[in-house]
């Protein structure tokens, strides 16, 4: 990595993080996007403050209708959480899937929403799972629906020095799944389908099939209604704008979310 | 045969010993390029253009050379050098070389050509300066494809030219036409071998040494070929050859990509010259996907004339080949090796080749293992199938009715090559029974109850190694020999060195090297140093590429040995008073026949020789020797691979089920290096098949730069192969061996692509483009059945 000179400290503590990050510095978590793309230079911070010296930040718990992930929790312990798998198994699918052994031992949950990236599979997942974020800034802490949370490439509704610190998953019978494509073993994912089956209905949501994850509206509406899959297949890609790439067309994108939606939803409703 | 990963440390000749130099490199105690360290020295990063191709109508390095703690901006009117890259290949003498300047001269034609040269105190500041150089660009009309280079009215990327046609290779039989017009059938395939980025763990560094009081110039680079680059270098910068010393350290594989000589490594030299201080280059990934060659982009055009019974009687081939922006040290000849190699194992004996190489405004393109010979194995071994398909024959029996029988070796190709030994049957049928081949059709039920496509896919082969002979380079137009150098060193102590002028970068030949020394000369192997890469105390050696290394490197060796073993029985004679006639060679004494207590190991002769205290008149102290081994012939390595693919109608995924490969290398000096190379190279065979392909937008902007988009396959995509071997020694050498690290990359591709038409040649498919990714085995999925 050849990144242009820039300032770092490492917070001891989230107020040190607010501070820094309202002051123009850029977090850093696992780096597993952002150092990337300083590699590339498509991103030049003059400043970066690393997340990675603050212990609340880091674990796994619960309390009566939720289950708090910190921030900087690792990918490779969020996959390995009997708690999420109890809970989201959909979420625990994602983590163990993201990227290489090397990445999942960097790479944090609270990074990769931060990252906003469509082709992650952890936003889409969180948001099949109906998941909030907590975060922190210099106004005191809020609370953000992971669905309200990434607006389109890279871009969140995250106000200037506000900072994630938690994610906030809801508790309840298990039956979710997330199914995603991608070409090598080891790769960016083309397109996810995270699927939730909940008392309250089906949620379900996809990765790499817009700017930002999306909500699968239509395939839940038929669902929701007493529809079958196969109808709801029929209409799942409705709403959603793929880009035609190296990886694909739109045409077969749009294919490939049905071809997930069958595998997530199969999955969901045999755990 | 299933290998025996033995805990084997030492071994002569044949046995499974395991990699001496491998310590250091799995212990992170390699030494690169960047880990070294000169005093005082500097840092270069290049601004590259961003355009296909424009004029450079400015170069403004104001706001670079005000930050602090950068020392020059260098371009092509202050780069002290007396020429550009040079190119040593000339097949058939008119090729087309236009000026390659060390920096660019007026004229941008790819996307990261180098237009100017920061030199600062770090790699970060110079990247920082090399971002404030503004260079004013007038962009010119592109073309990247090279079928659209050639038609009338593209633009040219060399205005001094009146097309952008680089060379025409030629080669017809008087009686082709003949062949062809009593041919029942012609079966047309239009093959496309895509453009890859070779992809080495190591980028490509060099640091530049200029020494202005002794005129000396040391140049340390990640190079397969540290002589061509001396030379190269001696001329470019305008200096003696003699004062010029390259120095390889490890080196972290090449692929072919580093049998070159490229801008940066006579630019580091140069401004090292401006500045008075070394300066350090190391290419990141990213400019590697534009600033190293590009393999393959070669578009064939195949007819085959056949019979009713499936013979070929006459084969036409018509190719284009993209050479890029510029012709590199070999970017000429490497579709002439295609060109040598268009029938394969066939006896194809009327031909009529033509090969049309052109400029275009991309990354030039070079030598990439297997270079050229996977282009013409892919094409023959797709058509072979498309035959098979047309007339209604079995894929294997198409093959045995065509292939070149063991009783016609030495076998005189159509193109003008002489096959030394081979029996491709005997490949073919190991391969067919280890992949049991009669039972697929069950395997491919099963598939199909499960909702999946599954075929089966062979490729047999052979290939063309050991380059080369050097009146058949000179021949060939190119502008360097073929032989190679080794010299034998016994010490005092009885230990013994090594000096190849082979350039090993993955290989092993630390190890192969010790294991000949032990079998030839009695030196133990863990008492044998091999030592090469640096210029200043070897004598000229080629370097490693084109499968050569054991062919010719090894031989040399061999012949070295031989005359050391020579040396010591003279000595031997004299000092236990008997005739040269008298004594036996035990493997590592010479001893008077029948009498084991007159004896001198050769370590003992080793310590006279040294002495000297008594030698036979006329002899000379020391046992040492030198050869420089020029081969009488190339070699030819053959084989068959088979795999199984099923494909997912739903997805479009190609998985690879299982890999058997049956290589004849010739004689094997080491299996467990052997397996690893056919691992290697299947798995960049694979690569080539499924995954990877380096695009350029029609404007010229590569898309692939990267790791994410280039899709370069990890462990977790290799399938489980199942490899063997059959044994043809070559009769070229004395060792019979013939050369492996190229073959599997030459056989694989299209064993997975003839699995993969395989598997939906139920559906009508009959050819698939490579790389063979999910979107595209979904799309032709969806044309065959709509």
């Amino acid at each position: 990595m050849i990144p242009s000179t820039l300032a770092y400290t490492k917070a001891s503590s989230i107020d040190e993080a607010v501070a820094a990050v309202a002051a123009g510095a850029v977090p850093l978590s696992g780096g597993q996007s952002l150092m990337p793309m300083m590699r590339l230079r498509l991103a030049a911070p003059e400043a970066i403050v690393d997340l990675g010296g603050i212990p609340e930040l880091v674990g796994i718990c619960e309390d009566e209708n939720e289950i708090a992930v910190g921030a900087m929790t690792i990918h490779r312990e969020v996959a390995a959480s009997e708690l999420i798998r109890a809970h989201a198994g959909l979420v625990a699918d994602a983590a163990a899937g993201i990227g290489s052994p090397q990445v999942r031992n960097r790479g944090t949950i609270g990074g990769s929403l931060g990252h906003a990236d469509p082709h992650s599979d952890m936003p889409a997942t969180l948001i099949a799972a109906g998941a909030s974020v907590l975060v922190r800034g210099p106004n005191g802490e809020r609370r953000i629906l992971v669905e309200d949370l990434i607006t389109t490439y890279l871009t969140t509704t995250l106000e200037p020095g506000e900072i994630i610190t938690q994610v906030r998953i809801p508790k309840g019978d298990d039956h979710s799944a997330y199914a995603k494509f991608h070409r090598r073993a080891i790769d960016w994912t083309i397109v996810g389908v995270a699927i939730c089956i909940g008392d309250d209905g089906v949620r379900a949501a996809a990765t790499g099939v817009a700017d930002r994850p999306v909500r699968l509206s239509a395939f839940e509406e038929v669902l929701n209604g007493g529809g079958s899959l196969d109808d709801a297949i029929a209409r799942i890609a409705e709403g959603v704008e793929p880009h035609a790439g190296l990886d694909g067309s739109v045409e077969y994108k749009k294919h490939l979310l049905g071809v997930l939606a069958r595998q997530a939803h199969a999955e969901a409703s045999s755990r | 045969m299933a290998v025996d990963y033995t805990t084997q440390t030492t071994g002569g000749i044949g046995d499974a010993v395991l990699r001496k130099e491998d310590r250091k490199f799995v212990t992170g105690e390699g030494r690169y390029v960047d880990d070294l360290k000169l005093p005082g020295m500097l840092h270069a990063a290049f601004v590259r253009s961003s355009f296909g191709h424009a004029r450079i109508t400015s170069i403004d390095a104001t706001a670079a050379l005000a930050l602090p703690g950068v020392h020059a901006v260098l371009t092509h009117a202050t780069l002290p050098v007396e020429t550009g890259v040079l190119s040593a290949s000339n097949p058939g003498g008119d090729v087309r070389h236009p000026e390659q300047a060390i920096l660019a001269k007026e004229f941008a034609r790819y996307v990261g050509e180098p237009v100017a040269m920061v030199i600062a105190d770090d790699r970060y500041l110079a990247r920082d300066g090399a971002d404030l150089v503004h260079v004013e660009y007038d962009p010119l009309p592109v073309v990247v494809d090279a079928e659209q280079a050639l038609e009338p009215g593209a633009p040219l990327v060399h205005a001094e030219y009146d097309s952008n046609l680089v060379k025409t290779l030629e080669h017809v039989t008087d009686g082709f036409d003949d062949a062809m017009a009593k041919a029942s059938k012609v079966i047309k395939l239009r093959v496309d071998n895509q453009r890859l980025t070779p992809s080495a763990m190591e980028t490509r560094g060099c640091i530049g040494d200029w020494q202005e009081a002794t005129g000396e110039v040391t140049l340390y680079t990640s190079t397969q070929v540290a002589h061509f680059v001396r030379t190269f270098v001696s001329i470019v910068c305008g200096t003696s050859e003699a004062k010029v010393r390259v120095v390889t350290p490890d080196v972290g594989g090449g692929f072919g990509a580093k049998l070159n000589t490229y801008r940066e490594e006579f630019a580091v030299c140069a401004a090292s010259h401006v500045v008075g201080r070394p300066v350090k280059w190391i290419e990141d990934r990213t400019e590697a996907g534009v600033a190293t060659i590009h393999g393959r982009a070669q578009v064939q055009y195949y007819e085959a004339g056949v019979t009713d019974e499936g013979r070929i009687v006459a084969l036409k081939f018509d190719a284009v080949q993209n050479n890029g922006a510029y012709n590199m040290l070999l970017t000429p000849s490497i579709s002439h090796l295609t060109l040598f190699m268009v029938p394969g194992l066939y006896d194809i004996q009327d031909i009529s080749i033509r090969i049309r190489q052109t400029f275009t405004n991309t990354t030039p393109t070079d030598a990439y293992r297997g270079a050229g010979r996977p282009e013409a194995t892919h094409g023959i071994e797709r058509l072979m199938d498309a035959i098979a398909d047309d007339l209604g024959i079995d894929a294997v029996e198409i093959r045995r009715r065509n292939f070149i029988q063991p009783d016609q070796f030495p076998y005189s190709s159509a193109t003008g090559l002489v096959y030394d030994s081979g029996e491709y049957e005997m490949n073919l049928d190991k391969a067919l029974e280890l992949s049991d081949y009669a039972g697929f059709a069950a395997r491919r039920a099963e598939s199909e109850a499960n909702g999946k496509y599954r075929g089966i896919g062979l490729s047999t082969y052979v290939e063309v190694c050991g380059l080369a002979p050097s009146a058949v380079t000179a021949a060939l137009g190119i502008g360097a020999p073929g032989w190679e150098h080794s010299t034998v060193r016994l010490h005092p102590t009885g230990k013994a060195t090594v000096i190849t002028g082979t350039s090993p970068h993955g290989q092993g030949h630390a190890t192969s090297w010790s294991q000949i020394t032990q079998t030839e000369l009695g030196i133990p192997f863990e008492d044998v140093e091999v030592i090469h890469g640096d210029t200043a105390f070897q004598p000229y050696g080629l370097g490693t590429y084109g499968s050569r290394s054991l062919a010719v490197g090894g031989i040399a060796l061999y012949r070295s040995l031989g005359k050391v073993r020579e040396k010591a029985r003279e000595l031997a004679a004299h000092l236990l008073e008997c005739s040269m006639d008298d004594l036996e060679w035990t493997g590592s004494s010479w001893q008077v026949k029948g009498s084991p207590d007159r004896a001198k190991t050769i370590q003992e002769l080793a310590y006279a020789g040294w002495t000297s205290a008594s030698l036979p008149e006329g002899l000379e102290p020391v046992l040492e020797a030198t050869t420089f081994h020029d081969p009488p012939n190339f070699t030819f390595p053959s084989g068959t691979h088979v795999c199984e693919v099923e494909i997912d109608p739903d997805t479009g995924r190609v998985e690879v089920l299982n890999y058997t490969a049956v290589d004849d290398c010739g004689n094997v000096i080491n299996p467990l290096i052997v397996d690893g190379q056919v691992h290697g190279g299947v798995i960049q065979g694979l690569g080539q098949a499924l995954f990877e392909e380096t695009v350029y937008s029609e404007d010229g902007q590569m898309l692939t730069p990267t790791l994410v988009e280039y899709l370069v396959p990890s462990a977790a995509d290799v399938p489980p192969m199942t490899l063997a071997r059959t044994v043809t020694p070559s009769p070229s050498n004395p060792l019979g061996v013939k050369g492996i690290g190229e073959a599997g990359t030459i056989g694989a591709s299209a064993a997975i692509v003839n699995a993969a038409v395989d598997a939906l040649s139920g559906l009508g498919v009959r050819h698939i483009e490579m790389p063979m990714q999910p979107a595209r085995i979904w799309n032709v999925i969806q044309e065959a059945t709509s």
